[in-house]
């Protein structure tokens, strides 16, 4: 945030209309889960996505920006959500569930049929481009 | 004094250490120190260091007998004691309660394990609470003057340890920016009271400056790696591609941009060496017959007819091989021409050939590289495919496409692996479908002699139709036009893999075509050797025309004649110009017929589906014309075979790699344009291989096959007498020896001579064949080390992952634990971060060991662990005794935590 501007332009805004996980974002740094942000939410927010931020402190909160469902566990609903975001809904329901079964099947280290944050963070952890793509610069 | 809140007080503590991934009992310092400062970031790291030397310093300098660790330890835990008696009545004033819901019901916790993560801070503040009043204190007494206690003191050099490590990890703390701050501000604050002034100005300054130093550091490499992407071309039209048509669609055009970039080095090599200097320095039109359209053409000459067929004054110009003069030496740098032609014809050849194997053989090390993205295919795509930093609405739209693709990429991929299918029918067919294709190529390959057999009867016969002069190319296009489509339902039996598909289909095409080049070339060569017969008497009648015009009578003798008008001179054929001018016609009719397939087959296509639509009868896009879709082998193939007849003709036609360099360029645009507005993605988008070896595999083929003609033409055909730069030398390669004979010292033409003696060739060419036999052996045995070494990895993730389900499944057991995820967590981080360092031939043994070690025995682990150095404490044993369920990982927290663990308390 080495930047001096002190008022975003109306393009600014604009251009993080397009994350498809720009709701979850808002409610997971929100401070009951609403997503309205205070500054000091939305100096966390920025905090945790700028480039300087450790890999471990990414990942938790990117779990926290997956689980849909804030049961601190990504369960198959969650991720066919997010698939479903991601793809915009363009992928039949059965690709869907395949995704979702491979995901799971990958990643998913204790075999409860969820992923937990410790799941979550061994996969990430070896993920290539994860810290070049969870960061927002401003 | 209570066994729970004793507990408490030690696990809180703990948890600070454990946070902090020290690995040692407490008392052991600087060798608990070292991970934690490794493993902060730098900064952060020195300013650790340097705190820490200097609580070494005061420790020896302040307390004459620091004590034994076993001494300490006692300390600690008498202090633990009395806190915990304090404890209650304070914490219960502050905290309303919190805290004793907490301790007493743990299975709550539990339950709802959201909760976990804000007991953790929680807990931290606890622990600040106790300390501070007992900190105000102590320094009331130190400030007083009065010698410290040896205990105390200790444990304010503990505080401050603690208070340390705290600084240095808050960064990858989930808290919220104010918690940090003030966490921070607190424990900062505290450290300077006991540190005295402990880098004030010059550390905060020089950290202050590190920081900055770093994130302009980040900027600078993040601004010169955009520039380096702006700088690669096409590279946002081919990304745009890949998005909406998948990788394997991309991939033809990254083979179109290399082939293009093949292109302009051979361009610049023949224009830069050849073209230039003769144009420049050369002698100019009109100066000698082998320079000027002959008085016959004259008249037709600058007609575009003529021009279009390459006749007329292209025919005479620097693009082609008549143009040159054989002059040694041309202009004042005295440049050897012809030298420097025959130079370049053997280099374009020599660079292609480097070019391609080289590239090759960086395919093939990218692709060998990794591996560990293999087993995470799905979550990677799933978790990190987006790019957050996105911010147009247009890329967004790009990036939901490409990611949409490469799920269906992997999908394919997957569905491929899992299919059930009768082995013995698909065998039966595709036995048969090879048979199939066998025979049409069998059958094209025929036609395709027997009507160039009837064209040679029809070449000697007189005024043949259109039809027969040109029935070779009529069937020949035929076949191009029909074979592919045919083999592709033919393969359809086969059911491969849609890129192993890709692959046969390839393959099959370029046999089909490498028929069509052969016939090609045989007609060429058929017509060369027809012009070299009829050259010997030609030459007798240039040579009759000389002598009569300058010999003749009835002219003045006195007065010396006026030299015959170069347009006037018979002459030759000049077989090597023809070739020339053959090859640039295919190559510019090559172009044009793709480029009127394109807009005919997709682009009208397209249209009028798209518009037509409107008013038919049934559902023209799902239904029979629909889209075109993007013909990868088609392409591919075309770009091949254009490239061989580059290759083969630039010796003859220097001009030709001009010509191609300008249709890759505007096939590049006019391709782009045209998937992108015309085309629909395959039904079964694949993913392309990782290299595109393959392509490579049929270049370098047909680069071979190219050379082969040439080289013949070169080494065992005449050159013709009166044009080109060789006309009058015996062969072409003569050009060689003579410069060596008279342009270098005689000694150098020598050693040439005795080089080019074939004893000594011969066993040079053996040693290359060992050589390579001998490098090949260890490539493999290299390559099977790999393999094993994968193998190796593999295994123990699979022993890794097999564990940690035991051992999730016994923790979820321990209900009493609150600990439990986040210590853990640490303990599989750590583990992770091990193993994801790549392996190296030099870390193999370890790595076994580490599969060995993994595999036995949890106690294995359990003695491996803490000789790794960062197994967190971040719990006492008193916890896990007390909550009454003696799980496998008891022991390991004895020997973790060392003595204290394993001697009774007080």
């Amino acid at each position: 945030m080495g930047s001096k501007q002190t008022v975003f332009t109306h393009e600014q805004l604009e251009a993080y209309q397009d994350n498809p996980f720009r709701q979850r974002i808002a409610q997971v740094f929100s401070n009951n889960g609403d997503g309205h942000m205070t500054l000091d939410n939305f100096l966390d927010m920025f905090s945790v996505m700028s480039e300087m931020a450790p890999r471990d402190l990414k990942a938790y909160y990117a779990f926290k920006i997956y689980d849909f469902n804030n049961d601190d566990y990504i369960c198959a609903w969650d991720l066919e959500q997010t698939v479903t975001k991601l793809t915009r809904g363009e992928l039949s329901a059965e690709e869907v569930s395949l995704v979702c079964e491979k995901v799971l099947d990958e990643a998913d280290g204790d075999h409860d049929g969820r992923l937990s944050l410790e799941d979550f963070q061994n996969m990430i952890l070896r993920a290539p481009d994860f810290l070049s793509t969870f960061h927002i610069r401003i | 004094m209570s066994h729970q809140v004793k507990g408490l007080k030690e696990e809180a503590r703990g948890r600070v250490k454990g946070r902090a991934r020290s690995g040692s009992p407490p008392t052991g310092d600087r060798l608990g120190r070292r991970p934690s400062s490794k493993r902060a970031p730098k900064a952060q790291g020195t300013l650790g260091r340097r705190g820490a030397q200097r609580s070494q310093k005061e420790r020896t300098g302040g307390s004459p007998s620091p004590g034994s660790p076993q001494r300490k330890q006692a300390e600690r835990r008498r202090l633990g004691e009395e806190l915990g008696k304090q404890e209650p009545s304070k914490a219960e004033g502050t905290c309303k309660g919190r805290r004793k819901r907490d301790e007493r019901s743990p299975l709550k916790e539990q339950t709802a394990p959201s909760k976990k993560e804000k007991e953790i801070p929680r807990k931290e503040e606890k622990l600040k609470r106790h300390k501070k009043p007992r900190s105000s204190s102590l320094a009331s007494s130190g400030s007083g003057g009065e010698s410290l206690s040896e205990e105390e003191l200790a444990r304010i050099l503990e505080q401050v340890e603690e208070k340390k490590k705290l600084i240095a990890t808050m960064r990858s703390k989930p808290w919220p920016m104010v918690k940090k701050l003030t966490e921070l501000r607190e424990a900062q604050e505290f450290v300077e009271k006991y540190e005295g002034a402990l880098g004030k100005g010059k550390g905060k300054r020089l950290y202050a400056c590190k920081t900055l130093m770093a994130k302009k550091w980040v900027k600078f490499k993040r601004d010169f790696d955009n520039f380096k992407t702006q700088c690669i071309p096409w590279e946002m039209k081919i990304k745009d591609i890949e998005s909406h048509f998948g990788s394997s669609v991309a991939s033809y055009f990254i083979f179109l941009r290399w082939m293009y970039g093949v292109n302009l080095v051979l361009f610049g090599l023949i224009f830069g060496l050849v073209i230039i200097p003769e144009v420049l320095m050369g002698m100019p039109y009109g100066s000698i017959p082998r320079k000027t359209v002959p008085r016959a053409e004259e008249e037709s000459a600058m007609d575009f007819s003529v021009l279009w067929d390459f006749e007329g004054y292209i025919k005479y110009s620097a693009l082609f091989y008549g143009y040159y003069n054989n002059q040694r030496t041309i202009g004042w740098l005295r440049y050897r021409l012809p030298m420097a032609y025959f130079m370049v014809g053997v280099s374009v050849f020599g660079y292609s050939l480097m070019i391609v194997i080289r590239s090759m053989a960086s395919n093939t090390q990218g692709s060998t590289g990794e591996g560990e993205s293999d087993n995470f295919t799905f979550s990677f795509k799933m978790f990190t495919s987006w790019d957050y930093l996105i911010g147009n609405s247009e890329t967004a739209d790009n990036k939901y496409a490409s990611i949409t693709t490469s799920f269906k990429e992997s999908i394919v991929d997957e569905q491929e692996s899992n299919k059930e299918e009768n082995i013995h029918l698909t065998r039966f067919l595709r036995v048969l479908a090879n048979f199939l294709i066998i025979c049409c190529l069998c059958g094209s390959g025929y036609l395709i002699y027997f009507v160039v057999k009837r064209s040679q009867q029809f070449s000697k016969m007189q005024n043949v139709s259109w039809y027969e002069r040109n029935e070779v190319e009529i069937v020949m296009s035929l076949l191009g036009m029909f074979c592919p489509p045919l083999f592709e339902t033919i393969a359809a039996l086969e059911n491969y893999h849609p890129r192993t598909g890709l692959k046969w289909q390839l393959g099959r095409i370029f046999a089909l075509f490498l028929g069509n080049l052969y016939t090609f070339l045989l007609a060429l060569m058929d017509d060369v050797h027809l012009k070299l017969a009829n050259e010997e008497t030609i030459k007798n009648i240039t040579h009759w025309t000389l002598f009569n015009y300058y010999n003749s009578s009835g002219w003045n003798e006195s007065v010396p004649r006026p030299p015959l008008h170069p347009a006037d001179v018979p002459r030759g054929s000049c077989w090597e110009t023809a070739v020339g001018i053959e090859f640039m016609r295919l190559t510019v009719s090559d172009m044009l017929v793709t480029y009127i397939t394109i807009l005919l087959g997709d682009f009208l296509r397209a249209c009028f589906v798209r518009f037509m639509n409107y008013c038919w009868c049934w559902d023209l896009e799902a239904g029979f014309p629909s889209y075109a879709e993007f013909d990868i082998s088609g392409n591919v193939l075309g770009l091949i075979f254009n490239q061989g007849m580059i290759w083969m003709g630039s010796f003859y036609a220097p001009g030709l790699v001009g010509i191609n360099v300008l249709r890759l360029l505007t096939s590049m645009y006019f391709q782009c344009w045209a998937v992108m507005s015309s085309n629909v993605p395959h039904e079964r988008v694949f993913k392309a291989s990782r290299s595109n070896n393959f392509y490579m595999g049929l270049l370098l083929l047909v680069l071979f096959l190219s050379l082969l003609p040439v080289a013949y033409t070169v080494m065992s055909l005449p050159p013709s007498f009166d044009c080109g730069p060789f006309s009058g030398k015996n062969r072409m390669y003569d050009v060689l020896q003579e410069t060596i004979e008279n342009d270098f010292p005689t000694f150098l033409g020598k050693i040439f001579a005795f080089l080019a003696n074939p004893g000594l060739i011969i066993p040079a060419i053996l040693l290359m064949f060992l050589a390579i036999y001998y490098l090949n052996s260890v490539s493999k045995s290299l390559s099977q080390a790999n393999a094993q070494l994968r193998k190796k990895i593999q295994a123990l993730r699979e022993v890794e992952k097999s564990h940690r389900s035991v051992k999730g499944k016994a923790t979820a057991r321990d209900s009493g634990d609150t600990l439990k995820s986040s210590s853990k967590n640490t303990t599989q981080l750590q583990l992770t971060k091990e193993e994801t360092s790549p392996p190296s031939a030099s870390q193999s043994q370890a790595m076994d060991k580490k599969a060995q070690g993994l595999g036995t025995s949890n106690s294995a682990r359990g003695t491996m662990l803490p000789a790794s150095g960062h197994l967190p404490i971040s719990r006492p044993p008193g916890v896990r005794i007390d909550s009454g369920h003696p799980l496998s990982q008891t022991h390991l927290w004895r020997s973790a935590s060392g003595k204290s663990a394993q001697r009774p308390p007080h």
